[in-house]
């Protein structure tokens, strides 16, 4: 495809054919030619030619091949004349990413790690087969539903200045369950508080690099060495049927003739099976918020029975990669409502947004972008400029580079968990296979991934952490 | 004949499978689906579901098919081994597929390595050349 050079970091497909608006990717040469690699520049210039659409349709440095919009994809929708699209969002809608900080350092846990990962293991159910410990009922999880992580702190789950950490205070107020499947709720009903398998993953952290000292320290980050917990999960299966249930409803509802690809199936935001999906996906998400605050508890209840405290195991913020939300955002000199679909992107507001934590508002949220397993992971700071750049929006993590099938051809999960071992790292995992699929040189670099996001400026380096105990599902 | 081959897929999984009739090129996607989790091979024949879908295409008919494998594991973990009966009828332009699915319960001795989300339209196709089916499918991992 003819891509137009804007800089070192940008590129652009100009508009044409059916498209309403350019592209513009944000990606170095190098993560070019991986992106060039498969469909996203074909799907994100799809997702131009979308009613309503604003501005620009963009990709992220991250960004690769994903199902109707591209892994990695941001786009923009007026509410009057645009759509919503279950593909915009994808099916595991809120995954994210939450990160908790503690005042221990390294020196702290090397000795103790093996203990403190196997009792984790114990306590968070991962792995495919594995339901959650808590029985619901239909009618707890419609509660769930509708209150998000609020339903966990008030039975017992962390404390209520998680939810302050937490995007959206770790609840969407338009959920709806009522619009959600049976079957969806079938499938929620025995994996709350369950990390799942595949990319999730749970890690004990210390910080080996920080770059920019005073935004670190706001965020509760303070030396070097010091020991983070970060927890890479979503909604599970409930999440995932929401979106298959909507493509479908979708499908029956308004057609497919015309689409260039099934899964860009979408409704005007203003019509009902808009509406619905809109509600079912924020009812999802709030699963994820609850699922997530249920693991963060677990966490803190075994750094205590082991370390002897989970003082100080304060949350840095939570944040959604999976997900569209209606946003305030400057178009043609005009702030607007809009409904912002991220997929495999995470919102990066600058200071001064009001939906950001007020310990936060004056330098901006904190932005987590998990590498793959046993790989750095990195904290970035949300900026002003995103706003004009990507719809205030950064990357999500490394991104696939090898199939799934040939990882498990070319890798073992024992090779790995003793690769993993002689970097000081521990790894626990239910499957070994999963581990050889998951496999670090399987992804792109995310050091690449977050440079660019610097430079670009849509959103700047803070701390840059690494593993030192793994937990996979 | 070949039941299914697995095809390289940066992100996800993508399979084909194959059949002299519509009806076993449906089933061996099935297995297919099966292996991208568990060996299907393994799954004893101890427990069976009846499965029910209709769509409006055969495209939407095998992703509600497709789709009940993960569900049977999150809500029954039902590991899928087999599957029997299976039939694919249009009428009034709906079409409908009843089936049987065997397998067992997830048990320790079990291992689970992936974890199909979603069965997606992408890449799907459904195509008859030479008295032979093939089906070919990108599931979200």
């Amino acid at each position: 495809m003819e891509l137009k050079r804007i800089n070192d970091n940008t590129w652009e497909i100009p508009k044409h054919g059916e498209m309403k608006v350019p592209a513009l990717i944000y990606a170095s040469r190098k993560l070019l030619d991986a992106i060039r690699g498969d469909l996203t520049l074909e799907q994100a210039k799809n997702v131009a030619c979308l009613p309503g659409i604003q501005r620009m349709s963009y990709v992220m440095p991250d960004a690769h091949q994903g199902y109707g919009f591209p892994i990695g994809g941001v786009a923009a929708f007026d509410l009057e004349e645009g759509i919503i699209s279950p593909g915009g969002v994808g099916y595991d809608i809120n995954c994210g990413v939450r990160l908790l900080r503690t005042d221990y350092m390294e020196k702290d846990v090397t000795a103790r790690r093996k203990e403190l990962l196997a009792e984790i293991f114990k306590e968070v159910p991962a792995g495919v087969g594995k339901g959650g410990v808590t029985k619901l009922s239909q009618s707890v999880l419609k509660e769930i539903l509708v209150k998000g992580a609020g339903w966990a702190v008030e039975n017992g789950y962390g404390t209520s200045n998680d939810l302050q950490m937490t995007e959206e205070q770790g609840r969407m107020k338009d959920a709806d369950g009522t619009y959600v499947s049976h079957r969806a709720l079938e499938r929620g009903i025995p994996q709350l508080g369950t990390l799942g398998a595949g990319n999730h993953f749970l890690e004990i952290q210390k910080v080996d690099r920080i770059y920019d000292d005073d935004v670190a320290k706001v965020f509760g980050i303070d030396a070097e060495g010091q020991i983070l917990v970060m927890i890479h999960c979503g909604s599970r299966g409930l999440g995932h049927q929401v979106a298959s249930d909507y493509i479908q409803s979708m499908e029956n509802a308004f057609g497919i003739k015309g689409l260039p690809d099934r899964e860009l199936i979408h409704a005007p935001i203003k019509s009902s099976q808009g509406q619905q999906y809109y509600r079912s996906m924020s009812a999802a998400v709030n699963y994820a918020f609850a699922n997530r605050q249920m693991i963060a508890h677990w966490v803190r209840d075994v750094f205590k029975k082991v370390l002897g405290s989970s003082q100080g195991m304060r949350q840095v913020y939570d944040v959604c990669h999976n997900v569209a939300k209606i946003e305030k955002h400057t178009v043609e000199g005009r702030e607007k409502d809009l409904c912002i679909h991220r997929k495999g992107a995470t919102r990066s507001f600058g200071p001064g947004r009001i939906e950001i934590p007020e310990a936060y508002r004056a330098v901006g949220q904190p932005v987590i972008i998990p590498g793959s397993m046993g790989t750095a992971s990195y904290i970035l700071l949300g900026t002003p400029e995103a706003e004009a750049l990507s719809f205030s929006s950064t990357a999500h993590g490394a991104g696939r580079l090898m199939s799934r099938h040939e990882a498990i051809r070319r890798f073992r999960g024992e090779q790995i968990r003793d690769d993993l071992a002689k970097k000081g790292i521990e790894l626990q995992s239910t499957s070994w296979k999963g581990i050889a699929e998951e496999a670090p040189a399987a992804y792109k670099d995310v050091d690449e991934v977050v440079r660019v996001s610097h430079e670009v400026g849509i959103g700047r380096l803070v701390a840059r952490v690494v593993p030192v105990g793994v937990m996979k599902g | 004949m070949q039941k299914y081959r697995i095809l390289p897929h940066t992100a996800d999984a993508k399979f084909q499978a194959f059949g002299a009739a519509l009806e076993e090129a449906f089933a061996n996607a099935a297995l297919a689906t099966a292996s991208l989790m568990w060996d299907w091979g393994e799954a004893k024949n101890r427990q069976s579901f009846p499965v029910s879908v209709q769509g409006i295409d055969l495209e939407q008919l095998l992703y509600r098919f497709l789709e009940e494998i993960p569900f049977l594991l999150n809500t029954k973990k039902f590991l899928l081994g087999s599957i029997k009966d299976l039939r694919i009828e249009k009428s009034d332009g709906i079409y409908r597929l009843e089936a049987v699915f065997w397998g067992d319960e997830f048990q320790d001795h079990y291992e689970v390595f992936g974890d199909v989300k979603a069965i997606t339209y992408s890449e799907m196709k459904i195509e008859q050349c030479n008295d032979r089916w093939t089906i070919q499918v990108v599931v979200d991992m």
